[in-house]
């Protein structure tokens, strides 16, 4: 499989759900990919063909299926090594998606290091997912939760975290590597190089990026990343939280139960070696096989032709998009520093009505406040329409939107 | 119901131009709420004469929907007596838009303001009643509505 190259070209055979019709006989124009992808067949199978041949509980029983299973689970660990460029295998930590991976690391990290009066630095645009873990955990601690501003182009004013990291008192800067609104690409290497000379733990939130870009752990230099497999052709109810080997070590557990154990009496418990320490319970296997099978297509594309693909297709939407009058687009113009994400409002017609009417011509365009409302705040709007890509978008899926955005302001009358 | 259906002429004119749009000096009763999900955000506020609705005004943002619907809801409520009010049901609203067959998703902005109304309501009676039992029925009303 990994040895066979996927052309984009024909991809689109590969993925089901785009045969389908919606509404009035229209054919499927999938444009909400932010928020979960489609998955192509070779991972849909990968599911089935684990329930239909060896489906059996990991890490225990003896048996051939057992065993069958325990191997194809441990493999994709291995693949997401190997994808992210992963010192050590165990730091690969499986959680049922990018906002348990942040709770864990609030939980299990925070709760042992955040005391009384430190700093907790985050974005102003994150995700909910990472910015309520640490509400909760600066509530409970006595802690302070700061936000690094964006500017009018929507990029991190990081002048602000120079600021923030003057007072000696953070010990933790956590932050999205792509808005998931905006598409902005965090200016990585100076978030980092700041961030280490003051010596201050970072967390990185990949949700939106590693699905889009090729990302290297080792080169990112970050304490914590976390990122969602349903964003990424993957199952959804999965995702990975990798954590650097010597804070792993020092952390207490998250989850007490089975599989996290290495001995257990009745008032004492020593721990699993890592990760199973941080993995109690019975894990979602077939979502993990599934997993391993989504980063095997991806892998046989190429990230990087995943990003040139998304780039082009980003240019063209941004083109055609600011044509369309009454049309506002939020975030950066300069396509180096976004992702295929492009949020906008039109006239005053509410984000949600512009959802409905495309849906008629069977686009799906998410509208809403994207799990970003300190985000909707700074951008002083309740709502915003997103259309966001994937390697199975192309250009007539652009015109497809920017002609239905037509009928909406006729609908509308402006 | 397909979007065509849903986006006629009157929820464009009164998204457009909502009626009873603003706020009242020294209202007897007023209420916010918002619609998480979708940022949906009513005020509505309340004159009260004599167990009447005299006057109501609302303010706030939201979808077309949302603000036909406030718009509808606010000229059913005016001159009303409170017991009228009280018995307002989800298809009082609904129909008068043709709304009836509204997808589930949506039925949430077009609701929210029958449920503002309630509470600005229960907010009035609960200072000037004695009846608590009618209070807390209301008030379970208003929270059942979706």
């Amino acid at each position: 499989m990994q040895s066979t190259e996927i052309s984009l070209e024909n991809i689109r055979k590969d993925f089901p759900i785009l045969e389908r019709k919606v509404g009035d006989n229209k054919s499927l124009i999938y444009l909400d990919n932010a928020s979960t992808t489609q998955k192509p067949k070779q991972v849909i199978d990968s599911i089935i063909n684990y329930y239909n041949n060896y489906n059996a509980n990991i890490h225990r029983a003896v048996y051939s299926l057992a065993q069958e299973a325990t191997d194809a689970y441990e493999k994709t660990r291995d693949k997401i090594v190997k994808f992210l460029n992963i010192p050590k295998r165990e730091e690969v930590i499986f959680v049922r998606g990018t906002t348990e991976a942040i709770n864990l690391v609030a939980y299990a990290w925070g709760r042992k290091n955040i005391e009384k009066n430190d700093i907790i630095v985050t974005t102003e645009y994150e995700h909910h997912s990472n910015i309520v873990p640490w509400q909760l955990l600066a509530s409970e601690k006595g802690a302070r939760l700061e936000y690094i501003g964006i500017d009018d182009d929507g990029e991190l004013i990081l002048d602000q975290l120079d600021k923030y990291l003057a007072t000696g008192k953070v010990k933790l800067v956590t932050f999205s590597l792509m808005s998931n609104v905006l598409g902005t690409i965090s200016d990585i290497d100076t978030i980092m190089s700041k961030c280490k000379k003051a010596g201050v733990k970072t967390l990185i939130d990949g949700a939106q990026a590693v699905p889009h870009m090729k990302v290297d752990i080792q080169k990112l230099g970050c304490d914590f990343f976390a990122f969602s497999a349903h964003k990424m052709l993957g199952p959804t109810g999965i995702g990975i939280l990798w954590v650097r080997k010597d804070i792993l070590e020092n952390m207490n557990p998250f989850h007490g139960g089975g599989d996290m154990i290495r001995e257990v009496h009745k008032y004492e418990t020593t721990w699993n070696d890592l990760p199973y320490k941080f993995e109690a319970g019975t894990p979602n296997i077939a979502d993990v096989i599934g997993f391993g099978a989504a980063i095997d297509y991806l892998s046989s594309i190429g990230m990087d032709k995943v990003r040139e693909h998304e780039i082009e297709l980003t240019k063209y939407a941004l083109e055609k998009l600011s044509k369309v009058k009454g049309i506002k687009i939020y975030g950066t113009k300069d396509i180096s520093k976004r992702g295929g994400v492009i949020s906008f409002n039109f006239a005053d017609i509410h984000p949600h009505d512009v959802a409905q009417i495309v849906d008629e011509d069977g686009i799906a365009v998410r509208s809403g406040h994207h799990c970003a409302q300190v985000l909707m705040e700074r951008l002083d709007v309740a709502a915003t329409s997103r259309a966001s890509f994937y390697i199975y978008n192309n250009k007539e899926d652009v015109d497809a939107l920017v002609n239905s955005l037509e009928k909406v302001a006729r609908i509308f009358k402006l | 119901m397909s979007n065509a259906d849903i986006y006629h002429e009157m929820i464009i004119d009164y998204s457009r131009n909502p009626l009873n749009f603003g706020e009242l000096e020294n209202p007897d009763a007023t209420y916010h709420d918002s619609n998480p999900l979708c940022g949906d955000s009513i005020d509505i506020d309340l004159k009260i004469d004599d167990n009447k609705i005299s006057n109501i005004k609302f303010h706030g943002k939201g979808c077309a929907i949302c603000m036909a619907c406030t718009s509808i809801l606010t000229e059913l409520t005016k001159g009303k007596d409170i017991e009228e009010v009280k018995k307002f049901s989800k298809n009082d609203v609904l129909s008068e838009l043709g709304l009836e067959h509204l997808q589930a998703v949506r039925i949430k902005c077009a609701l929210l303001s029958l449920k503002v109304l309630k509470y600005a309501l229960y907010s009035y009676l609960g200072k000037h009643l004695k009846d608590k039992a009618d209070v807390d029925k209301l008030k379970e009303e208003a929270a059942a509505l979706y």
